[in-house]
């Protein structure tokens, strides 16, 4: 099948959105970073940080800028690449 | 997810640096080489880094009600080996450090490692056994690729219970926080690696020339990889 993989992707990629909506949906979810839960259970033994990070996105929103920023860069350098080797191949 | 800053205590954050620091010397030698012999992978090679910068930005939601984000090295590991998939991982993870506030500069070392080297290490023995033994090529990057991701986070699991093993011992801590890493992980791995997998089938098809010339995939391999796809 020509395009069985890309179906494949697609698949697994809406039934993953799917588990997530029915789960929200459920509502007794928090979605918050496996990160911070690991630093609460560390915390709780009464372990403090012994530094800080110095400087720290002061908002959500600065936050996701910066985190959408750097997935733009990848992103325009794969697209920038694969849209070489293709032209390439076109014109070849 | 990264260990935070200041989330490892004196000496294991040094230890992760020094553990980590052999790895990235000898990934910039090989960059130095492949920059110098193999002009024509540098594409390929700011594909892989590019694939990390995007994949480690998307912080997702898992089944067990938390996000994590996956990794993106299983490519780069896959196409140019572990060490210098650990200087991409190095690249991101200070990104992340410095304008984030995500991993931290004393604990870059430890990120580095579970990252940047373990995932990748595991990636790249998995696609070179699944291509000896002659396994089907997507199948063996989607392996590759989705268990680098999970191990990163067995790793990360394993150096915070060695640095906080409590009052349970390194076992009981590594059960607790694989449960809040590794578990989560696993739905995201899988991701990962289809869409990785998905990757690769397009640079079979644009660049097989590459693939050969680093030795990745025999010619006979990608043609009927080729006609598969026809």
């Amino acid at each position: 099948m020509k395009h069985g993989m890309e179906i494949a992707v697609a698949a697994i990629i809406i039934i993953f959105a799917g588990v997530f909506l029915f789960q929200d949906a459920a509502g007794d979810k928090s979605w918050e970073g496996a990160d911070g839960e690991a630093a609460e259970l560390i915390e709780a033994s009464g372990y403090e940080p012994w530094i800080e990070p110095f400087w720290e996105p002061p908002s959500g929103e600065i936050e996701s800028l910066l985190f959408a920023l750097q997935a733009a860069i990848g992103a325009v350098i794969i697209g920038y690449v694969f849209g070489y080797w293709q032209a390439g191949k076109k014109t070849a | 997810m990264h260990i935070m800053e200041g989330f490892l205590p004196s000496p294991w954050w040094e230890i992760w640096f020094l553990v980590s620091l052999p790895f990235i010397v000898f990934g910039v030698y090989q960059l130095n080489r492949l920059v110098k012999e193999r002009r024509e992978a540098l594409p390929l090679l700011a594909v892989a880094g590019a694939f990390v910068f995007v994949l480690s930005s998307l912080k997702l939601p898992s089944f067990t009600g938390s996000c994590s984000h996956p990794t993106g090295t299983g490519l780069g590991a896959v196409l140019f080996g572990p060490c210098i998939t650990g200087v991409l991982g190095v690249i991101v993870l200070i990104f992340q450090a410095v304008f984030l506030a995500h991993g931290g500069i004393t604990t870059l070392g430890a990120n580095v490692f579970s990252m940047g080297i373990a995932g990748p290490v595991v990636a790249w023995l998995v696609y070179k056994a699944g291509t000896r033994a002659g396994a089907n090529t997507y199948a063996t990057v989607f392996a590759a690729a989705a268990l680098a991701d999970l191990f990163t986070y067995v790793v990360t699991s394993i150096q915070l219970a060695l640095a906080f093993p409590g009052t349970t011992g390194f076992l009981g801590a590594f059960t607790a926080f694989a449960a809040i890493f590794a578990i989560t992980q696993v739905p995201l791995a899988i991701i990962e690696g289809a869409v990785i997998a998905l990757v690769f089938k397009y640079i079979v098809h644009l660049k097989p020339e590459i693939l050969i010339r680093l030795n990745l995939l025999p010619e006979s391999t990608i043609q009927r990889l080729k006609e598969a796809a026809a």
